[in-house]
């Protein structure tokens, strides 16, 4: 412990300076000698037969290295799905193992040449051809009976209590709506990158943009039948992933193809190719049917939800995810159905499930309210639970009520007018919503971690973890400063190498708990070594981990005790460094408690009268996600999260052509990320209580910002115009009634 | 990328003779088009003649007309003052095109020339008449939402992207040509083609000629105008719908108008039938309203853009009562 | 010869397809210009070009020759960050770090434009002779350099400290 905590302090990113002069480097841009150049080809159907491919123009192409097709592609292993917590693939396809198509953008080929320039164009002179079989495209013909997925994210398809339909039917007051949204496309500004040079028939390293450094290991192992510690993962800095950079086929495709080639292969994916070769997040077709009592406590609460999926695929987005967790209601009827498709695979986007969930679950609370002429911020508070309401857990932490009214003071909700389609500014109607946010506190079981402190007083902590741009470096040096009782300058933190111990994928905001409680293990082992180390006559000698604590460089006795310093230890024993290793304890604080980050969701909108653009014109995010280690980052971490809600309420969205099953907008200016102008200042708060049962007392942070986004920005634009946008993107076409 | 040769001209003769002596030659301005077509195999030049070096002094000539030289990038544009002061509109469209990047780098020719942004044009994988003529068009019954409403055909239904075409073709901008067989003038309004049965014969050039110089008469002094464009974000995309209208009213009454609209149209649209409503009639909403249902009385819908047509209405109508 | 952050560089440009920006990152050894959509459409790769900004993906290397290019590499002086990129630290003015060069240099050309009186879509009199470095403005002239991170509000506070002084 330190006696000046750094733990909650605003402390800049430490790896500021490399990233804004460009010293950075990213996958794409590590030195590798005689690297030669990769280009994929795909499939430009969505279901088949390859039936030729013709390979003399492209390999009598200047430059080209090698070409690898099935035909000559070396046998491989399916990678183990995500959800394995074995792998990090989201799909069971095979990866080039035989002549069948299952999604329109399947690479069907890989290209090498000396140059980036020469892979592209031999690329180009691949010629395929298929026979086509029948696909599976057209979601609105394919959603009448489909079937429950065996498990949502590990829990239960479906959460039947009481007879939902029939207290619908008898409420006082009834919603029933259907709300969709649309395909999505995570859109890292980083393309997915990778390098792998094999050193000989059994041994490769990997540089790759990912999320998954020990999955992505434990992958190859698997996929080539290799020893996993003759595999070596790396990824210093990675260009934003949102779930997006995990074990996809064309980190397989290099390898396979750098063996054929015998040298070192980069393949770099073309900005079409990250939208067709990786999977986005699935479209939804989500009924929420909402039954209540006059005073407008619920009687009913229905969520169906409609998903996608590749084919051969694992992933359904768990949209009914906060309808199980958000109100108590008297009767809940839960249900989630997959429809298959010959698409890319359903992959984890930013706050899956919940991000589109809620904005079904919290646009109908939104007409409700309405109907009950009653705040939608009141209406929220009569239906709080007192404990988890479709499990009957305990909550470990949930200050919900006092989000909401902490949050409405400061964004003045109460000056709001309920009545739609009544303030204006010139051309500008203006409006309000609120929508709430939750996301599960998840701690994934196998990190592991060492933390090595050497006679020169510093420390080190290693782990194979990711720094996508969340402050991972940051924030756990900060936390590591304080467990370790040492200042901010004395800790470094090491990362991104598959050299390190194993770590968990940086998903489902789990990382930095995760990493904690394996530097917790770790610091644990340390000491404990270290007061074997200690000599007879120490003030420690004989003491247990137990009686000691951490702080002012060294290991004390409890209670402000005698102890000594490391370096003392350290030279007095002989040696320059010592190393702790551990494994985070298992995350057993999820056995009897309901664990969910919280928060409200604030925002005004102002919508043309003439052309029905929206723009939204203020925000205020107040989140309950227990203690914040960097407020810095932290905040920019709700920030983030905000301007891809945002995003997806008015202007993305994946367009597939279900004819072909092509994607359509597979490019940065017409895929509509927001850009600076669509944004205004973000406001955002936290209450900070510590949640007694997480490592630091801090959940995750990452995605519970995007939660409720869309349905806030829905929510205001009925309260500005009067009309309910049900189906994602709000186009101006919408907003009109064009 | 097929691999290509490339020059530099200095001059318009030699820009001329480079390409007229170059099989498979294409004109380079800014690149910003071009370079990302060909880096998707839908342009295959064989050649490159980069003009973008080509003198790019912008000036009023001696018959009062504003000249803007082909090689002048769309932001020297936009900055110059006398366009700023006397030709507004064509500032106006042009910062509501693009990023100041692109239009650092983008030609005022260039920008004439750019090609569609249809999603299948763009897609080596899917039917395009425009990219190979006889393919078919997959917008017929696919997604068509940015797609045309005017002057379309069932061969191609593609809109022309460019903003600043559409405030040209509302101020009556002629192009000023060069070519193997010399030099000629066309009005902006004939530049580009309808599709028709020949969707990929885009515009009225003939082999080998280079766009010079974008020549504009200096509108009513009288006239107020304004460029307004919708998108699905706030900047940074193409127009659903656009309008550059110019309106110039005496008394009550409208003296003159100029109304172009873009992003409905293989072409920036003059709605000249529009136009002869409105001159002379009362500075009225319901004049205006009347000339919108003129200007897109031959308008028709496709499965998805069907929204443009009263979109497209509901701008002319607010642009022209904000300008009377 | 292109002149690359002050030092003239010969370096054969063989292959005419090669983009400015790949012969900054491979044959000059500057990774700092970004490939994020080699398209025109994130604005990553934006470096100054005799001093304008230009999106370094869609120029070809030879259109280059005989000019300047300016990379984020190029932007510090003797070794110093410019108070830009010290102010996108100060205001966490990104996460993942891969847009950031392309954030500075776009600031560094606009702010420029701004002074040389080039107008934007939110300048309330495009005719006027100045303009000021307001929010919207900032916004709006900055809408070419995407940033999936979502940090674009600490990155108008840098810009705004640096160049209209202090946040507002």
């Amino acid at each position: 412990m330190n006696a000046d905590p750094v733990v909650g302090r605003a402390v800049p990113r430490r790896d500021g300076p490399a990233k804004v002069s460009g010293a950075a480097a990213f996958t794409a841009e590590v030195p590798v000698e005689g690297t030669a150049h990769a280009k994929l080809v795909c499939s430009t159907v969505a279901a088949g037969e390859i039936t030729g491919i013709d390979l003399t123009e492209a390999r009598s192409a200047p430059g080209v290295v090698a070409i690898m097709t099935h035909h000559n592609a070396p046998a491989m292993r399916i990678a183990p799905l995500l959800i394995t917590l074995r792998g990090a693939s989201f799909t069971r396809a095979p990866v080039m193992q035989d002549a069948r198509i299952r999604w329109n953008g399947q690479p069907v080929a890989i290209v090498v040449a000396e140059t980036p320039e020469q892979a592209d164009h031999a690329a180009s002179l691949v010629r395929v051809s298929y026979a086509l079989a029948e696909a599976r495209l057209v979601f609105d013909d394919l959603k009448a009976g489909a079937p429950q997925p065996d498990h949502v994210q590990g829990e239960a398809p479906a959460v039947m209590i009481g007879d939902a339909e029939a207290a619908l039917r008898a409420a006082d007051t009834r919603v029933d709506q259907v709300y969709r949204t649309p395909w999505h496309t995570h859109c890292a500004i980083e393309p997915h990158a990778t390098t792998v040079a094999w050193h000989d028939d059994r041994s490769l390293t990997m540089w790759d943009a990912t999320q998954a450094i020990t999955h992505s290991q434990a992958t190859l192992a698997e996929v080539f039948s290799l020893d996993l510690e003759n595999i070596r993962v790396v990824s210093q800095f990675v260009g934003g992933a949102f779930g997006n950079k995990m074990m996809w086929s064309h980190q397989i495709l290099c390898a396979a193809a750098a063996r054929l080639a015998q040298r070192p292969v980069r393949l770099v994916l073309s900005r079409s190719d990250v939208f067709r070769v990786t999977g986005g997040r699935t479209r939804t077709e989500q009924r929420v049917a909402l039954g209540a009592r006059a005073d407008g406590t619920l009687t009913a609460l229905i969520h169906e939800a409609t998903t996608t999926t590749g084919i051969s695929d694992g992933f359904a987005e768990q949209c009914t995810f906060p309808a199980r967790v958000l109100y108590g209601a008297d009767t809940f009827g839960i249900d989630q159905r997959v429809v298959e498709l010959h698409t890319p695979a359903n992959s984890s986007m930013r706050a899956p499930g919940e991000s589109v969930g809620s904005f079904a679950l919290e646009c109908a609370i939104d007409e409700l309210a309405e109907q009950l002429d009653v705040d939608p911020l009141d209406l929220r508070t009569r239906f709080e639970p007192a404990a988890h309401p479709t499990t009957g857990k305990p909550f470990s932490a949930r200050h919900l009520l006092e989000a909401y009214r902490l949050g409405a003071e400061r964004f003045g909700w109460a000056e709001r007018s309920s009545a739609p389609r009544s303030r204006r500014d010139g051309p500008w109607w203006i409006g309000q919503g609120v929508a709430t946010a939750t996301y599960p506190y998840t701690r994934m079981p196998g990190g592991r971690a060492s933390v090595t402190v050497s006679a020169d007083g510093h420390a080190t902590v290693r782990t194979a973890a990711h720094e996508m741009g969340m402050g991972t470096a940051t924030v756990q040096a900060q936390y590591a400063a304080d467990h370790l009782g040492l200042p901010l300058d004395r800790v470094h933190f090491e990362y991104g190498d598959s050299r390190h111990p194993a770590a968990v994928p940086a998903g489902g905001s789990a990382q930095t708990v995760s990493i904690i409680a394996s530097v917790v293990a770790a610091t644990r082992a340390l000491t404990a070594e270290l007061l074997r180390l200690t000599s007879s006559d120490s003030p420690l000698a004989g003491a247990g981990t137990d009686d000691v604590e951490l702080r002012d460089g060294g290991i004390y006795l409890r209670d402000g005790g005698a102890g000594q310093s490391w370096p003392d230890i350290l030279r007095r024993a002989g040696r320059d460094e010592l190393t702790g290793e551990g494994a985070a304890s298992p995350p057993t604080e999820t056995a009897q408690h309901a664990m969910h980050s919280f928060g409200v969701q604030f925002c005004e909108v102002r919508v043309h009268d003439v052309t029905g653009e929206v723009r939204v014109s203020r925000w205020l995010g107040m989140f309950d996600t227990g203690r914040i280690i960097n407020p810095r980052t932290a905040t920019s971490q709700f920030r983030g999260a905000i301007v891809m809600g945002i995003g997806s309420a008015l202007s993305e969205e994946t367009i597939f052509d279900e004819r072909t099953g092509r994607v359509l907008n597979a490019t940065l200016a017409e895929y509509h990320v927001p850009v600076h102008a669509d944004i205004p200042p973000i406001e955002v708060a936290w209450l900070g209580h510590p949640d007694p049962l997480a490592p630091m007392a801090g959940k995750g942070v990452g995605e519970v910002g995007m939660v409720g986004v869309a349905a806030a920005v829905a929510n205001a634009v009925y309260n500005a115009t009067g009309r309910r946008i049900r189906d994602l993107p709000i186009t101006p076409d919408k907003v009109l009634g064009l | 990328m097929k691999p290509f040769t490339y020059q530099r001209a200095d001059d318009v003769a030699s820009a001329v003779a480079a390409a007229a002596t170059t099989p498979g030659a294409v004109y380079l301005g800014g690149g910003t088009n071009l370079v990302d077509l060909m880096r998707q195999n839908i342009e295959r030049p064989a050649a490159l003649v980069d003009i973008s070096r080509l003198p790019a002094r912008i000036e009023i000539g001696t018959d009062g007309r504003l000249r803007i030289p082909a090689a002048a990038t769309n932001t020297d544009v936009a900055a110059d003052p006398v366009v700023r002061r006397d030709f507004r509109i064509i500032a106006e469209a042009i910062v509501n095109g693009a990023s100041g990047q692109i239009r650092n780098m983008a030609t005022v020719g260039g920008n004439l020339m750019q090609r569609t942004r249809c999603l299948y044009f763009y897609d080596a994988g899917a039917h395009c008449n425009k990219r190979e003529p006889g393919s078919g068009c997959d917008a017929v019954d696919g997604h068509n939402r940015m797609h045309a409403v005017l002057g379309a055909s069932p061969h191609c239904m593609a809109t022309h992207p460019s903003d600043l075409a559409v405030a040209l073709a509302a101020l009556d901008a002629r192009v000023h040509l060069a070519g193997p067989a010399g030099q000629r003038t066309v009005e902006l309004r004939d530049l580009h083609r309808l599709p028709g049965d020949t969707p990929h014969v885009e515009h009225t050039l003939e082999p080998g000629e280079l766009i010079t110089t974008v020549s504009v008469p200096a509108p009513p002094a009288e006239a107020r105008s304004a460029y307004r464009k919708v998108r699905e974000r706030a900047s940074y995309a193409f127009a659903l719908v656009s309008v550059a209208a110019l309106l110039e009213v005496r008394d009550g009454t409208v003296v003159s108008a100029r109304l172009a609209l873009g992003g409905v149209a293989a072409k920036p649209w003059r709605a000249a039938s529009a136009e002869a409503v409105l001159t002379g009639a009362p500075a009225t909403r319901a004049s205006f309203e009347r000339a919108a249902d003129v200007a897109l009385a031959d308008a028709r819908p496709l499965t998805h853009n069907g929204f443009k047509i009263p979109l497209m209405r509901r701008v002319i109508v607010s642009t022209l009562e904000e300008l009377s | 010869m292109i002149v690359i952050n002050g030092t003239p560089h010969e370096i054969a440009i063989t292959d005419p397809r090669r983009s400015l920006l790949d012969h900054l990152r491979t044959d000059a050894g500057l990774h700092g210009p970004k490939k994020g959509c080699d398209q025109g459409g994130c604005g990553a790769c934006t470096v100054l070009l005799d001093g304008r900004r230009v999106l370094a993906c869609l120029t070809l290397a030879a259109q280059a020759d005989g000019r300047t290019v300016t990379t984020v590499e190029g932007v510090g002086r003797d070794g110093d960050l410019d108070p830009l990129q010290e102010a996108f630290i100060n205001h966490d003015g990104f996460q993942c770090g891969y847009c950031t060069p392309g954030q500075v240099c776009s600031a560094i050309g606009m702010a420029d434009e701004v002074a040389r009186g080039v107008p934007s879509r939110v300048s309330p009199e495009i005719g006027a002779a100045s303009f000021d470095l307001s929010p919207d403005e900032i916004r709006e002239r900055m809408s070419g350099n995407l940033c999936r991170c979502g940090a674009y509000n600490g990155i108008v506070a840098a810009i705004e400290e640096t160049y209209v002084g202090g946040p507002r």
